[in-house]
């Protein structure tokens, strides 16, 4: 086994014990700027041992594909943490799923989701999983856009050659992915069922989306879903972090650089938790028809930003 | 010693066919030898066609006269790499849902049992013929056999009106469409009135166009292909008469016969018209873009099964006619390799096709026989029942969802490649809005995943919407045996894209000059160039089976595997029922919602005192009531008047008879 193939297993791991922590973080700042007593920071991790050790009480009526799901779920999770450059750049991995492909994982995860939250027959199961596709399909051609627009600029779908150019090759400040960033942010919000799209701390029928779909899951099952969720976090907030700040990742081949590496990770990281904390804290949910709207809003900007690129860049 | 050919073999397949309708129609009495003999031998024949067209691939293309036809203009037959892979895709796909027809048709009423097997093997030769014609008279004349055995396909249930209704929209338009045919033919051969041969392929290959006709020529075949393939606006007769036929019918119809279409766009444009305008390109992609999302659009909000699936194919034509359009302003702008880029994706996205419609379509034949039903609100839970043809159904809803490691990812991933490489083009804006247009592909593509999660979650999942369902019995060996064909094709042409590439690229280069670039090894598929772009799909699928049976391991080894079973929480409301999951029109309607300006949405909505509620929603194709409506009217009026000189009374004949008499006379005199 070689360096890049123990590298590619190390990263994925570390986002996945990491996950949890992010949204501990999260969870964390948000109470404080809500004024509200903090839970610990590794309350995440307790919520999942908690499940883990419970017995899983499944409906009579649940179909094996019920039960297939979460496990179908994570793998689609950890595999996307593998895709996505966090501290290195040479990721043996990486050339069998390019951006593009990315999106596929993801869509594959959601369909899993859906699929199995319409498969008990109750009515908050179809609810969350119609909400969730629509949410979705609105929100896949604009990541797409801003994946093309990314793409632009180093002439690749390849993440690390994305990263590679924007951080190694060209030092330059590029106005179409200031606008691509800011959709970016508005499809991750969406994406990761946060405010203003969804509110992950609610359970109130009118506004639930992604929580409707798992109400009927429990213990092991909905461990590993909730610690797919926390992981879907994580590697959005990788790929934000390797698409438009990738200044720190480790070059392909540099071992040395990958403490510093390692460090840059955990800054950005808690930074753009807190600011995601902070955007949830100063915005209100907003009505499920009003999200085209938003995802509209995002998908233009990722338009403007190619043609900016077009205009401006070439 | 003599030698057989590919050709030679291609058509001596087409005779067994013929033997086979007729041989079908002799055993009228013998209904259990129709499925048990001729239904497997037309089997046969379809695997050795797609054996055939896989040797012809390889191949140099073979000619052959058969000397029947009009005298001085015998029927020519030829197999180059395009036909040989539109071979391969109508034998691959036609032997899984053959098979499967073996299955489904045990049972059925003797005399059509007759007729059908007559139509639908007369039906796959025809296309077969289509395929191989080499000049015009010969391609009409197998166009109409597939057209007219079709129609009387769709017809089988002619006892109900609204078949009859829909054969014969289908009729209609599938001749609008043949008249159009006939006249880009009369365009293509340059006017060259007394010399037959000037109908032959290869005369029209050869001869000089002026830029006018020739782009005449392409839209005459764009209109005449199109409503064959049903392009926006000539697509009103697919959601009409695909769910009226007989299942496997279906499924060959949307999976096969739409694609013999593609294949004369591709003949008329690329190989006899060499494709030289680029403006042809953009209006291809711009109606295939429209397609793509109007088909969508409509398939997210039916509530027949059938029907959404008729409207996805819509859909996925509109895909394919805009990787058509993409690969033509690709050539016409001299970008060789950049067009068989698009132009791989197209033909990779029609294989798919034939692969994961046909097993849909079928899948939805077992639903249909063992409940009754087609309508999604009659449905449910089925996945408890026929589990068989639920697990093998998601693996055909995935695909057409576009999700990797299936067949339907790989050709959405090219296709957005090609999109991407726009920005070479020569012609300035065109590169700019061209990516935009890649959207709307992305858009299609992910309204597509909200579709099958409908359509499957509907149908299989969730609690049985009427009480019969449960006792919804499993299906026969034969019907299980072509669902599995179908579905490993859907697999292995996910898993496999390097390969299929490889056999595919004779006739890429066939219609390009140039064949894809994998510029990565037989794992990775890597267009043009291994740094841009690249997708290992059996790595993929190996890492997901990897961490999937770890993640079981793990959970299990360090935890437990205990279960209790319970009725559903669902927020702890204890009343529920199954008429309070979603509809297929609740489903449906947050696309109804957000679309509303595409189509006309017809409310009956219930009086809150009412003690029996009803709830009916219709969304209605706004470019019928726009575009055929008044056609409809205006014909109906002209017969009106027409129908006025009509009395049935001799005397006023005579009298009609005599003024047509003195007027020719006036003429003749003159």
């Amino acid at each position: 086994m070689n360096a890049g193939t123990l590298l590619q297993i190390a990263q994925t791991l570390l986002a996945i014990a990491l996950a949890p922590l992010l949204l501990g973080w999260t969870n964390q700042c948000r109470a404080w700027m809500q004024g509200r007593g903090a839970p610990p920071i590794t309350q995440p991790y307790r919520t999942l041992r908690k499940l883990f050790h419970k017995d899983a009480v499944i409906a009579h009526t649940a179909s094996p594909l019920f039960r297939f799901a979460p496990y179908m779920i994570f793998a689609c999770m950890a595999l996307a943490a593998g895709i996505v450059p966090m501290i290195a750049n040479d990721l043996p991995f990486s050339p069998a799923a390019d951006a593009i492909a990315l999106v596929g994982v993801f869509a594959l995860a959601r369909v899993f989701q859906a699929l199995a939250a319409m498969d008990i027959g109750t009515s908050f199961g179809s609810l969350g999983a119609r909400r969730e596709m629509l949410v979705s399909f609105l929100a896949e051609p604009a990541l797409l856009m801003v994946f093309f627009t990314a793409s632009l600029i180093s002439q690749s779908t390849e993440l690390p050659h994305i990263v590679e150019t924007l951080a190694h090759k060209e030092f330059a400040i590029y106005p179409s992915l200031a606008f691509a960033a800011v959709a970016f942010w508005m499809i991750s919000v969406a994406e990761n069922a946060r405010i203003p799209v969804d509110n992950p701390t609610t359970h109130l029928e009118l506004t639930m989306i992604h929580e409707a779909m798992i109400l009927e899951y429990s213990a092991r099952h909905l461990a590993l879903i909730e610690w797919a969720v926390a992981l879907k976090l994580f590697t959005y907030s990788a790929l934000g972090i390797a698409l438009f700040l990738p200044w720190g990742i480790a070059p392909a081949g540099d071992y040395a650089a990958l403490p510093l590496a390692l460090l840059a990770l955990f800054v950005k990281l808690a930074g753009g938790g807190a600011v995601l904390a902070f955007m949830e804290t100063i915005s209100a949910k907003m009505r499920l028809f009003r999200v085209p709207e938003f995802l509209g809003t995002a998908f233009l900007l990722a338009v403007l930003g190619m043609l900016i690129h077009f205009l401006l860049e070439v | 010693m003599l030698e057989l050919l590919p050709l030679d073999w291609a058509w001596a397949i087409v005779l067994y066919w013929l033997i086979l309708a007729g041989t079908g129609l002799l055993m009228q009495s013998r209904p259990r030898l129709i499925t048990g003999l001729v239904f497997p031998l037309g089997a046969v024949g379809a695997l050795a066609i797609s054996a055939v067209g896989l040797m012809g691939l390889i191949q140099p293309a073979s000619h052959f006269i058969l000397p029947i036809g009009l005298p001085d203009l015998p029927f020519h037959l030829r197999l180059d790499a395009l036909s040989a892979f539109f071979l391969v895709l109508l034998g691959g796909a036609a032997f899984g849902v053959t098979i499967y027809a073996v299955g489904y048709l045990r049972g059925m009423e003797r005399g059509s049992l007759a007729l059908l097997a007559m139509w639908y093997h007369l039906f796959l030769a025809g296309m077969t013929m289509v395929l191989l014609a080499d000049d015009a008279y010969a391609f009409m004349v197998a166009w109409e056999v597939m057209a007219l055995s079709s129609y009387f396909l769709v017809t089988t249930d002619h006892d109900v009106p609204e078949i009859r209704r829909a054969g014969f929209l289908y009729l209609l338009i599938a001749h609008v469409g043949a008249v159009s045919l006939l006249l880009c033919f009369g365009v293509l051969q340059g006017g060259a009135v007394a010399n037959a041969s000037a109908y032959t392929f290869d005369y029209m290959r050869n001869a000089e166009m002026t830029p006018f006709w020739a782009s005449a020529a392409f839209l005459l075949a764009l209109f005449g292909f199109g409503a064959k393939a049903g392009l926006v606006p000539l697509h009103v007769w697919l959601p009409e008469a695909h769910p009226a036929a007989p299942s496997p019918v279906s499924a060959l119809m949307s999976g096969v016969m739409l694609k013999t279409a593609i294949y004369g766009l591709l003949r008329v444009t690329f190989d006899l018209l060499n494709a030289q305008q680029g403006w042809w390109g953009t209006l291809a992609l711009a109606l295939g873009l429209i397609t793509a999302l109007y088909g969508v659009i409509f398939a997210a909000v039916q509530s027949d099964m059938k029907r959404l699936l008729a409207w996805s194919s819509i859909e996925n034509i509109g895909i394919i006619i805009a990787g058509f359009g993409l690969a033509l302003i690709f050539y016409a702008d001299g970008k060789g390799a950049l067009a068989a880029l698009a132009m791989t994706a197209l033909l990779y996205h029609s294989l798919n096709h034939a692969f994961f419609k046909g097993l849909l379509f079928v899948g939805t034949g077992t639903v249909l026989h063992a409940t009754g039903a087609r309508n999604l609100g009659r449905l449910g839970g089925l996945i408890r029942y026929l589990p068989w043809t639920a697990w093998l159904t998601l693996i055909g809803a995935l695909s057409i969802a576009g999700l990797p490691p299936l067949n339907g990812f790989v050709s959405d991933w090219l296709l957005l490649q090609a999109f991407l490489l726009t920005p070479g083009l020569s012609q300035p804006y065109l590169n700019m809005v061209i990516p935009v247009a890649a959207a709307t592909v992305a858009l299609a593509s992910a309204l597509a995943a909200y579709v099958m999660v409908k359509f499957y979650g509907v149908i299989f999942l969730g609690q049985p919407r009427e009480p019969g369902l449960v006792h919804a019995r499993a299906t026969k060996w034969p019907e299980r045996f072509g669902m599995i064909w179908l579905a490993s094709g859907c697999v292995l042409l996910g898993v496999f894209p390097t390969q299929v590439i490889g056999w595919i690229s004779p006739a890429v280069l066939l219609l390009t000059g140039q064949s894809m670039v994998n510029d990565g090894n037989w794992l990775t598929l890597a267009p043009v160039d291994a740094d841009r772009a690249s997708y290992a799909p059996l790595v993929f699928l190996a890492v997901v089976l990897v961490v999937l049976l770890l993640t079981f391991i793990i959970v299990r080894k360090i935890y437990h595997g205990r279960v209790r079973r319970a009725d559903p929480w669902d927020c702890g409301y204890p009343e529920q029922t199954a008429r309070m999951q979603d509809s297929a029109e609740g489903f449906g309607q947050p696309v109804r919602q957000i679309f509303e300006s595409f189509m006309r949405v017809e409310r009956e909505t219930p009086d809150p005192f009412d003690r029996k509620p009803q709830y009916r929603g219709d969304s209605r194709d706004r470019l019928w009531l726009l575009l055929y409506a008044p056609i409809a009217r205006l014909t109906d009026w002209i017969s009106d008047q027409a129908g006025r000189v009509q009395h049935g009374r001799i005397q006023w004949y005579l009298i009609y008879s005599f003024a047509t008499l003195i007027f020719l006379l006036v003429f003749v005199t003159r």
